[in-house]
């Protein structure tokens, strides 16, 4: 069986869109097949994989860090990464260069990179296909 | 003919697009394409028995499978579904994706 290249482009910034919920089901289940996926970050996702993202408590739950376990965007392509690693395929994980420098969040999850929507073109050249999913 | 994965992420309650969305789904099967659009995120809501689930119904009628996602469903708390519609597993998209279906996202 051939492994399948995909690419998703991204936009939605951290803890704002369901879309992103979805977007890394998907992303998983494509890693776990092993599938070579490229990931464009573009707008506010180039913030998912900045890499100064804490825990927090919840306070209002009377939550400590530990308790409350928040889940870091940071953590979750991290965990990506890991997943792909594992099934023998591999992430090309790009965060938009200018969107990246505007939200002063140029530090990255090690494994991601930082790129420009040049590398979203070559992406959809060298795919099996390619998902965009636009903020609403 | 060709495939095509429609994703509709929203709800037509709350959006007037759906409905144009629902009408690209219905023009393409009538163009003798095949169609699955599947519901997610809020996109699930008229999946269950409603005021908005006959547009639903009729796509089914004309061809098009209706898909609804299992984790929408259940963080929205719906078991039972309108006529037409399944459920089904997120996979179903990367099922898509890697066969070079056309997938678009809304």
């Amino acid at each position: 069986m051939s492994r399948k290249t995909l690419t998703i482009a991204l936009m939605d910034p951290p803890y704002e869109s369901e879309n992103l919920t979805t977007a890394f089901r998907i992303l998983e289940v494509a890693a776990r097949r092993g599938y070579h996926i490229n990931v464009f970050a573009y707008e506010g996702a180039a913030g998912l994989a900045f890499v100064r993202q804490t825990q927090h408590p919840n306070p209002v739950h009377g939550k400590d860090v530990a308790e409350e376990n928040h889940p870091t965007t940071k953590d979750q392509v991290a965990a990506l990464l890991a997943a792909a690693e594992q099934s023998g395929g591999k992430v090309d994980w790009v965060n938009c260069g200018m969107c990246v420098d505007e939200r002063g969040v140029n530090e990255f999850v090690p494994g991601t990179r930082r790129g420009s929507p040049a590398d979203f073109h070559a992406f959809a050249e060298a795919s099996d296909n390619v998902l965009v999913i636009p903020t609403k | 003919m060709a495939q095509y994965l429609l994703i509709e992420s929203r709800d037509p309650f709350e959006s007037n697009d759906v409905g144009y969305y629902y009408d690209l789904a219905k023009g393409l099967v009538e163009g003798g394409n095949q169609v699955t659009l599947f519901l997610v995120q809020n996109g699930v809501l008229p999946a269950r028995p409603s005021a908005r689930s006959a547009a639903l119904n009729a796509l089914a009628r004309n061809g098009v499978t209706v898909l609804a996602d299992d984790f929408s469903l259940q963080e929205r708390g719906i078991a039972k579904l309108a006529e037409g519609v399944a459920a089904a597993p997120i996979e179903v998209v990367v099922e898509h994706l890697a066969a070079g279906h056309k997938t678009l996202w809304h």
